[in-house]
Formats: structure tokens, sequence, C-alpha cells
């Protein structure tokens, strides 16, 4: 086992791991963050996904060890005070159903809106292609997001 | 719960640390770079290492730079950094269009050029590039340091010349010349994961030279020297791109597999290597190309 340390949404926790545990298992069953969630574990869906250092990952691909001293975000993160405009937009669209994909595309999203606060529609698909969504049929989602493109939130 | 599979986990922060824990552990170890190919590997137990080295902390491997004619990517830099950088849009469009494709931002994130070429897979999207810019691959190990061209570089599916006591630390490209371009095509079923049914990379200058490569077409990437024989010294016409297609069953080895059958992946590539040939040209003339739109587009 070994200690790490990991800024996890803005506060620094530690946690003794095993090598082998992957950042997903980690958060969820060790730190308590229940909003990455695992569809694939391989890399294929994007619910796994958090914001490392800011940049969108699968952290069913990361083992815990290598977050070591790095910044994790997920969307317990994001809203601590409130809903983000992107997550409101989601509400507003009915971007949603079983939401199991929604924390991995709201975190992607939130960084493309952060590199490019005005994306067109081709941006946004190219965005989130890899994250998938059995529910929606994804209209809605890029009408969400698409509306907060277009606004200046 | 942990994988199924235990090992050990070093993070070692210089150059030489890395060749010593090669050079003792041998293939017991892997190096961990991006992890986005190695952990799936594990998790599959296609792979059983005792110690993961991760190089992510050594100085220099995460670097892209320019060394006199030469660029330089260390081991470390990750697809979205290729994307990221005015050299490699201006100077290698070939190899930008490929880190494009390669699967979705989340894995580009984190997979690294240098871990692509060492998985060796048949449908390696950056490898027509590298075959087209003439890359060399540097691998260090205690014993020195080989500089592989890149065309000895893939062995089998999944077999390369890497040694176990040896880190490949950099991929090198001679800076081509300004009057050349090069386009890559990638046929998948959707955008987001999907591997290539076909990928082709075209190069060419305004002095009618050409380099034509493919991937997921034989079982490792490979140039096509009797399609680029037919077309060296001839500017393109509609016959000639015709005479060309006409060489491209000869000239790649397909199978039928989960993603198309080889009849499929033949009559395909001959439609990629038209579009492809036009649209290297177009862009040499400065007209702004999109690959993905030459092949139906997003879904
Ligand atoms: S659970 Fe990580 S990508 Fe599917
Ligand atoms: S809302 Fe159910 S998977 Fe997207």
């Amino acid at each position: 086992m070994k200690e790490i340390s990991i800024n996890l949404n803005f506060e620094i926790r530690s946690v003794w791991v095993e090598s082998s545990e992957t950042l997903l298992d980690v958060l969820r069953d060790k730190l308590g963050v229940k909003s990455p969630k695992c569809g694939c574990e391989r890399g294929d869906c994007g619910a796994c996904t958090v914001l490392l250092d800011g940049k969108p990952v699968r952290s069913c691909l990361i083992l815990a060890v290598e977050a070591d001293k790095h910044d994790i975000i997920t969307v317990e993160g994001l809203s601590a005070d409130k809903l983000s405009a992107l997550q409101e937009a989601f509400i507003q669209y009915n971007s949603f159903q079983c939401g199991f994909c929604a924390p991995g595309i709201i975190l992607a999203v939130t960084e493309l809106l952060q590199k490019n606060p005005h994306p067109s529609l081709l941006e946004i698909k190219e965005s989130i292609a890899g994250h998938l969504c059995r529910c929606t049929g994804y209209t809605p989602i890029f009408d969400a997001i698409l509306a907060i493109s277009k606004g200046d939130k | 719960m942990a994988l199924a599979h235990d090992f050990d986990y070093a993070r070692p922060q210089s150059m030489a640390e890395v060749l010593d824990l090669l050079n003792t552990h041998r293939d017991k170890a892997k190096i961990l770079a991006g992890g986005t190919d190695l952990i799936v590997s594990i998790k599959e137990a296609m792979m059983a290492p005792e110690l993961l080295i991760d190089i992510k902390e050594i100085p220099d491997l995460g670097q892209i730079h320019r060394e006199g004619e030469q660029i330089v990517i260390g081991a470390g830099v990750t697809f979205t950094q290729l994307l990221e950088d005015p050299l490699i849009k201006s100077h290698f469009p070939m190899l930008w269009d490929a880190a494009a494709t390669v699967a979705s931002t989340g894995i580009r994130n984190r997979a690294t050029l240098a871990g692509n070429i060492c998985s060796a897979v048949p449908s390696l999207d950056s490898a027509p590039a590298l075959l087209c810019y003439e890359a060399t691959v540097h691998c260090e190990s205690k014993s020195g340091l080989r500089q592989i061209p890149i065309h000895e570089w893939f062995l089998a599916p999944r077999k390369t010349l890497l040694q176990p006591d040896e880190l490949l630390s950099k991929i090198e490209m001679p800076i081509p010349p300004r009057n050349s371009t090069g386009i890559y095509l990638k046929l998948g079923r959707y955008n987001g994961e999907d591997l290539a049914q076909a990928g082709w990379g075209i190069w060419l200058d305004t002095e009618n030279h050409y380099r034509i490569a493919h991937c997921a077409l034989a079982p490792i990437p490979k140039r096509a020297p009797e399609i680029e024989a037919l077309l060296n010294g001839n500017a393109l016409s509609d016959a000639l791109i015709e005479r060309a297609a006409a060489l491209v069953e000869s000239a790649i080895k397909p199978i039928t597999d989960i993603r198309s059958s080889r009849e499929y992946r033949v009559h395909i590539s001959r439609v990629m290597l038209k579009r492809g040939l036009l649209a290297a040209r177009a862009r040499l003339q400065g007209e702004e190309v999109e690959p993905k739109a030459l092949l139906g587009g997003f879904a």
C-alpha cells in the first residue's frame, strides 16, 4: 500500500491505495465521490470521466497512484456552491434521462467551453465523441450545449 | 476493487533511473505513459507485468521541440499536445490529421504517440504519417542508443524492434520542405473510439514526388512503393489517378474482421486513394481541406 494525496475538488485528500487500484475505484469506494460512473471499464464509454489537472480523462484507465499530487475535479466540485450554467441548461433541455452519462459529458463540455466559449455543433460533437448515451439520442444534449455556447454565460 | 493482477509502481525522476529499472527488471517491467492501452491489456490479462515504470515525470520526455531541421517528440507527448502544437499543424499536417482521429478527447489527453507505436496494432493511425515523414525512433538502454528508421520498426501485429531493456525515448522527423504537404484519411464506423477500417496517408510536393502509406490493410502499417513508383515524376491527372487506384489491390493485404470485410477494404481503399490524392493536391494549392468531410463527414 502507498499513501497518496490528491487535490480533490479543491480539498487535499490523503488515502492509502494499492498500485493496482484505478482512480475510478478509489474515488468511488475510498473517497466517496460517486459521480464518476463505471460503464465499460476500458475507455470506451466516457462515464468515468474526471478532470485531471483541468483536462478530461478516463479514470478507469488511470491508476490512483498516478494521480498522486495532482488536481482532480468531478461534478461534485463543479457545483459545490450552485449548479453551473451548463448544468442548469441540461435540466432545462431534459438532456439526461437515467443520468449515467451526464457527469462525464458535463465535465468534458465544461473544459471545452473554457477553451472555446462559442463552439460550433461540430466542435461540440467532437468533444463528446466517445461519451455514450443510451437514453437521449444526444439531440437534447447538443441543444443544451448550443444554448450555452450562443449565450454569453 | 483493484485490478485482478497486482504489480509495483515506480515513478522515477531521471532517465538514468528508468534505464536502471529496465535493466534490472527487463520483460517483467512495462513502461507506463498514457496507460490507455497498457491498463486495458492488464485488465484483460493480456499482460501481467510485475512493475510499471511511470515516465511522466522525466523532464524533456513531455516536450515537442525543434532541433535544427528536425522535430523531436518525447515519449510522454500526448495526442492532445500534438494537436495544440503550431509546428505540427503547419509542418506535419498528416500527423495532425491522424492525431485528430485517435479515439476521443478523453483518450487523446493521456495517450502518447510513442505508446501508440509501441502497441503496434495494424490499425495504427499515426503510422502512415510517421512512414511518410520518414521518422526515426530513438531507443535508449544502459548499453546505449539505437536509432531505428520507422520502416524497420514494425515486425508483426503487436511486435516491434523494441528490446525489453530499452525505452523508446523520442521520435524524430525531418522538417519537410515548404513545397510539400500531406493528408491522412481514416475510415471508421463512427467518431469517438473506433479503430480504422482503413487508413491512407498521402504526401506530395510541387515537383511530383509522392509518398503513400496505409494502415489496417496489412499485418503492419506500410508504404506502398509500387504506387509511389507509378506516380513519381508525373503530375496528377484523372488517368494517372485511375492507374494508381488499379494498383491498390496488389499493394495491400487486408483481412476480414469485425470491422469490415476484405472486399470492402479493397474497394474503399481505391476510393480513399483517389479522393486523398486530389485532397492533398488541393492542400498543396492552399485550400482548407477537412479530411473527415471526404468520407461522408460526421455521423
Ligand atoms: S468506464 Fe471508463 S470509459 Fe467507460
Ligand atoms: S441519460 Fe442515460 S445514458 Fe445518457
